[in-house]
C-alpha cells in the first residue's frame, strides 16, 4: 500500500473551493484511489456532489444527539458516495453560539482514533474562507495534510485570502512538514486573470497548479448534486479536472514553504498589472464636501 | 516490609528508611538526569546575586509563582455570603473542584459549589444545555434559595451569553420565572480572584437593584439612614465580618454587611450539615439599595461595586484592609462622620489598650525589615501598620497591584521616614521576591502559606497573614481589622521575632547567654 497522502483545499469563502476538491477527488478516485474526505466546514457541503446528498450528518450533530463524541462509532458517521469515495462532515454549531474551530479539532481527533484513515490512499480536507482560528489551522498541523491547495481566483479578495493562508502555512511549515502544493485558479473571468494568477503564485514561490476554466456545465452538474467527472465525463471540463487531478497527483512532494507578501507588495502587483490605479495619498479621509471646496 | 498494620509509620518516619532512601535515589539516578552536585551548587549560589536579580527583573514573558488566584475563586467567594446562595460556575468540573478544595483547606469548611460540567460537546456546540439542565439540577438537588452564575475561560473563550441563557433556561422551566439568578461574566485569564469579587458583587446587587436583568421594575431609592459595608476578598472574612458587628453594634450603626460569609465558613459541628448558614438575606441586599452610604474595606475589590453604589446615590468610601491604630481610626471616623453616631468609650479604650500594647513590644518591632507579598489592599493595610510601629516594610509585593496602587503604595512610604527605603512592586511573582530577599535581605516575609518555599530557600521567616493559609489552622476565626484585630496582628508578628530569638540563642554554653525567660 502506498504511504497515506493528505492534503487540503483552502480558499476564500465562495469561491469554488469544495466544487474543485470534489470533481478533483473523484477523477483521482476514477484513476482508483481510495479517497477520504473531511469536511472541515460547518455548513456540511463539502461531500454533496459525491454523495448526491443535501448534507449529511455532521460528527458534531452526531454526537450532541449521542450526548458525547464518545459514543459514536466510524460507521455512523462515515457515508460511502461515487466510486467508493469515503466522506465524512465535521459539522459544527449553530451561527453565533459555541466554537466552530473546536469543532474542527473534536472531529479529526474523533476520526484519527477511531480508525478512519486505515485502508486510504487520500485523505483530503475541505476548510472553510480564513484559518481565522487554531481550529480551522488542525488540518495543517504536523502530521495532518503535507500541502495545501489554495484555490482563487483573479478577484482581489481572493487574493487577499490566498496570501493570509500562506501566512497559516508559512508559520506551520516551520515547525512542521507542511507545504503550499500550489495555486488553483477557478476562472472568474476578471481581467487578466491567469497573469495574475501565475505573478502572485510566483510571489508566493509556489507555482499555479492549474487554471480551471469557467464552464456553466460544472453548474448543471451541481444542480443535480453530481460532479462533472460523474454527471459528464466526456465534457471538456471533466478532462480539465482529470488534469489537475494528475498534476495534484504527481506534486507529491513537491510542496513549498510559502514566501507570503505584504499588504502592500500585493497592492503594487495588482497596480503593476494595470487593476488598481495608484492611489492619491492627498485624497484619503476627504469627504465629498472637502473634495469639492478644494 | 517496613509498613504493617499492627505499627503503621507515618510518612514522615516512613519514607526515611533505608527501602525507600534506596529507592528515591534509584529513581533520581535512572530518571531525573542528575547534574554534577557542583554543578548544582554553583547555579544555586549564582541565583542568589544581584546579576541573577537584574536577569530576574528583565523577565517578560514568563510569571513564576504569582501571588495572584482567578477570577472565578472570588466569584464564588463573593456568591457563599448571600443567604441560602449556591454559586454556579458555567464551565468544566476540574475548575470548580480547584475553588471548593482551596476554600476548604483554608477554612476548614465544605464548600458547596456546583459547575455546569461542560465538556467537549459543550465547548464545540456552546453551554446552552449545559446552563439549562445545570440550572434544573442545582434547584431539584440543593434547593437554594438563589443561583449565582459566574464563569471560567471555556466558557469566556467561546462566548457564552449568561443573560441570554439564563433567560432562556427560565423559559424552558428549569428554574421558576421569579426565582433569582444573578450573574457576572468572570473570565479566569483576566484579572485576579478580587476582579472576580467585584464582578460578581456588582453583578448580585445590580440584579436586585437594577429589575432583575429586566423581569422586574427597578427599585426606586428612597434614602434612609442605614450604610452598606463590603469586605471584599479576605482570608479572615470569619473573624472580620463578625468583628466589624460587633462594632457597629456598639456604636449603634445600622448596616447591612454585603456578602457575610462568616457563618457558612464557620459552622458549627452540632450534628446537622448546613450547606448554606447565614448569608447577607435577598431582602436585606435588595433593601440596601436606599442605603445612605456604601462603605468598602477593601478599594481593590470594589472598584466597579462601589461605582455602581455611587451611581446609584450613595455616599462611597473606600479603605485598605485597615489594620492598626491610624487606619482603624480613620475607618471608624469615616462611619462615624457618615452615620452621624459617636464613638463610643468603650472603642476608644480598645484603641487605648492597643496602644498600650505596641508600645510594650515596641523595643522588639521597632526598626525590623520586613517583605510584604498578598493582595493589593492587604499589602497597603499591613505595610500602614508596620510604619506605624516604626518597622520597615522594605520590600511591597503584589501580583495584581496595579500601576496606581504602586503610586499609593509609595505614597504611603512617603508619609512616614520608616518608608524611605521602602520598595514597592507592582505585577512581579515570587520568583521576584526571592531575588528580592537574597539581595535585600529583611528581617521577616509577611505571606500565605506559599511563602514557606521562600523561608525556606532564602532563610526569612515567614510570617502567616493573607490568603490562603493551608498549614496553620483556625486564623482565620480572629479578626485582623478593628483595635482588636490589630492586637491580633501584632502578636502574630511578635511572637514570630520571639521564636526567632529563642531559635539563634539556644545552643548550650555558645548562644544560650541571651537565651531568657523574659523577653
Amino acid at each position: 500500500m502506498a504511504k497515506l497522502r493528505q492534503i487540503a483545499f483552502y480558499g476564500k469563502g465562495g469561491i469554488g473551493k469544495s466544487t474543485t476538491s470534489q470533481n478533483t477527488l473523484a477523477a483521482l478516485a476514477e484513476d482508483g484511489h481510495k479517497i477520504l474526505i473531511v469536511g472541515c466546514d460547518p455548513k456540511a457541503d463539502s461531500t454533496r456532489l459525491i454523495l448526491h446528498a443535501k448534507a449529511q450528518d455532521t460528527i458534531l450533530s452526531l454526537a450532541a444527539a449521542a450526548g458525547s463524541v464518545e459514543d459514536l462509532e466510524i460507521e455512523e458517521v462515515m457515508k460511502v458516495g461515487y466510486r467508493d469515495i469515503k466522506c465524512v462532515e465535521s459539522g459544527g454549531p449553530e451561527p453565533g453560539v459555541g466554537c466552530a474551530g473546536r469543532g474542527v479539532i473534536t472531529s479529526i481527533n474523533f476520526l484519527e482514533e477511531n480508525g478512519a484513515y486505515e485502508d486510504i490512499d487520500y485523505v483530503s480536507y475541505d476548510v472553510l474562507g480564513d484559518v481565522v482560528c487554531g481550529g480551522f489551522a488542525m488540518p495543517i498541523r504536523e502530521n495532518k495534510a503535507q500541502e495545501i491547495y489554495i484555490v482563487m481566483s483573479g478577484e482581489m479578495m481572493a487574493m487577499y485570502a490566498a496570501n493570509n493562508i500562506s501566512k497559516g502555512i508559512l508559520k506551520y511549515a516551520m515547525s512542521g512538514g507542511v507545504r503550499l502544493g500550489g495555486l488553483v485558479c477557478n476562472e472568474r473571468q476578471t481581467d487578466k486573470e491567469l497573469e495574475l494568477a501565475e505573478a502572485l503564485a510566483q510571489k508566493l514561490g509556489t507555482q499555479l497548479i492549474y487554471f480551471v476554466p469557467r464552464d456553466n456545465i460544472v453548474q448543471h452538474a451541481e444542480l443535480r448534486r453530481m460532479t462533472v467527472i460523474e454527471y459528464a465525463p466526456e465534457s471538456a471540463q471533466a478532462n480539465h479536472y482529470r488534469a489537475l487531478a494528475k498534476k495534484v497527483h504527481g506534486n507529491a512532494g513537491n510542496g513549498i514553504i510559502p514566501t507570503p507578501i505584504t499588504m502592500d507588495e500585493l497592492e503594487d502587483m495588482l497596480m503593476a498589472h494595470g487593476i488598481m490605479k495608484p492611489v492619491d495619498e492627498a485624497l484619503i479621509g476627504q469627504t465629498a464636501a472637502d473634495l469639492a471646496l478644494a | 516490609m517496613p509498613q504493617n498494620a499492627d505499627h503503621v509509620l507515618d510518612h514522615l518516619e516512613l519514607f526515611r528508611g533505608p527501602e525507600y532512601q534506596q529507592m528515591l535515589a534509584e529513581k533520581k539516578r535512572l530518571f531525573e538526569n542528575p547534574k554534577d552536585p557542583a554543578e548544582v551548587e554553583r547555579i544555586r549560589e549564582w541565583a542568589k546575586t544581584p546579576e541573577y536579580r537584574e536577569k530576574n527583573f528583565a523577565r517578560e514573558a514568563l510569571t513564576v509563582n504569582p501571588a495572584k488566584a482567578c477570577q472565578p475563586l472570588g466569584a464564588v467567594f463573593a456568591a457563599v455570603g448571600f443567604e441560602g446562595t449556591i454559586p454556579f460556575v458555567h464551565g468544566s468540573q476540574g475548575c470548580v473542584a480547584y475553588y471548593r478544595s482551596h476554600f476548604s483547606r483554608h477554612f476548614k469548611e465544605p464548600s458547596s459549589c456546583v459547575s455546569s460540567s461542560m465538556t467537549e460537546d459543550a465547548a464545540v456546540f456552546g453551554g446552552l444545555n449545559n446552563m439549562i439542565d445545570g440550572l434544573a439540577n442545582t434547584y431539584a438537588m440543593y434547593k437554594p434559595k438563589m443561583i449565582a452564575v459566574s464563569t471560567t475561560c471555556m466558557a469566556e473563550v467561546i462566548g457564552d451569553d449568561l443573560n441570554a441563557f439564563i433567560k432562556t433556561s427560565k423559559e424552558k422551566g428549569s428554574v421558576p420565572a421569579d426565582f433569582d439568578v444573578p450573574f457576572a461574566h468572570t473570565p479566569a485569564f483576566v484579572g485576579s480572584h478580587i476582579t472576580g469579587y467585584d464582578n460578581v458583587m456588582k453583578g448580585i446587587l445590580e440584579h436586585f437593584w437594577d429589575g432583575k436583568a429586566g423581569t422586574a421594575p427597578k427599585l426606586e431609592r428612597q434614602p434612609n439612614e442605614k450604610i452598606n459595608f463590603i469586605g471584599g476578598f479576605d482570608g479572615y472574612t470569619v473573624g472580620n465580618i463578625r468583628e466589624i458587628k460587633r462594632l457597629f453594634q456598639v456604636m449603634g450603626v445600622e448596616a447591612t454587611i454585603l456578602c457575610d460569609n462568616s457563618d457558612v465558613w464557620d459552622t458549627p459541628t452540632d450534628g446537622e450539615f448546613r450547606m448554606y448558614d447565614g448569608g447577607t438575606t435577598l431582602e436585606d441586599t435588595a433593601n440596601a439599595v436606599h442605603a445612605k452610604a456604601t462603605i468598602s474595606m477593601q478599594e481593590y475589590c470594589t472598584e466597579k461595586t462601589l461605582a455602581l453604589a455611587a451611581n446609584h446615590g450613595h455616599q462611597v468610601a473606600a479603605f485598605n484592609h485597615p489594620v492598626g491604630v491610624t487606619s482603624t481610626d480613620r475607618f471608624l471616623m469615616e462611619v462615624s462622620r457618615i452615620t452621624g453616631k459617636a464613638i463610643p468609650e468603650e472603642l476608644a479604650r480598645e484603641r487605648g489598650r492597643l496602644v498600650d500594647a505596641i508600645a510594650d513590644s515596641s523595643a522588639h518591632i521597632h526598626g525590623k525589615k520586613f517583605a510584604i507579598y498578598g493582595d493589593p489592599d492587604l499589602c497597603l493595610g499591613l505595610a500602614a501598620f508596620l510604619l506605624e510601629l516604626g518597622a520597615e516594610p522594605t520590600h511591597v509585593l503584589a501580583t495584581n497591584g496595579s500601576k496606581a496602587w504602586a503610586e499609593k503604595v509609595q505614597a504611603l512610604f512617603n508619609s512616614s521616614p520608616f518608608g524611605a527605603n521602602c520598595h514597592v512592586y507592582p505585577g512581579k511573582d515570587l520568583w521576584h521576591m526571592r531575588s528580592l530577599l537574597f539581595t535585600e535581605p529583611v528581617d521577616f516575609l509577611i505571606g500565605n502559606t506559599y511563602g514557606k518555599y521562600l523561608e525556606r530557600d532564602t532563610g526569612t521567616p515567614l510570617i502567616r497573614i493573607g490568603f490562603p493559609v493551608f498549614d496553620r489552622h483556625h486564623h482565620h476565626r480572629y479578626p485582623v481589622w478593628g483595635y482588636q484585630g490589630g492586637l491580633n496582628v501584632l502578636v502574630t508578628i511578635l511572637d514570630k521575632i520571639f521564636d526567632e530569638i529563642d531559635k539563634n540563642t539556644n545552643v548550650p554554653s555558645k548562644t544560650d547567654y541571651s537565651f531568657d525567660i523574659i523577653r
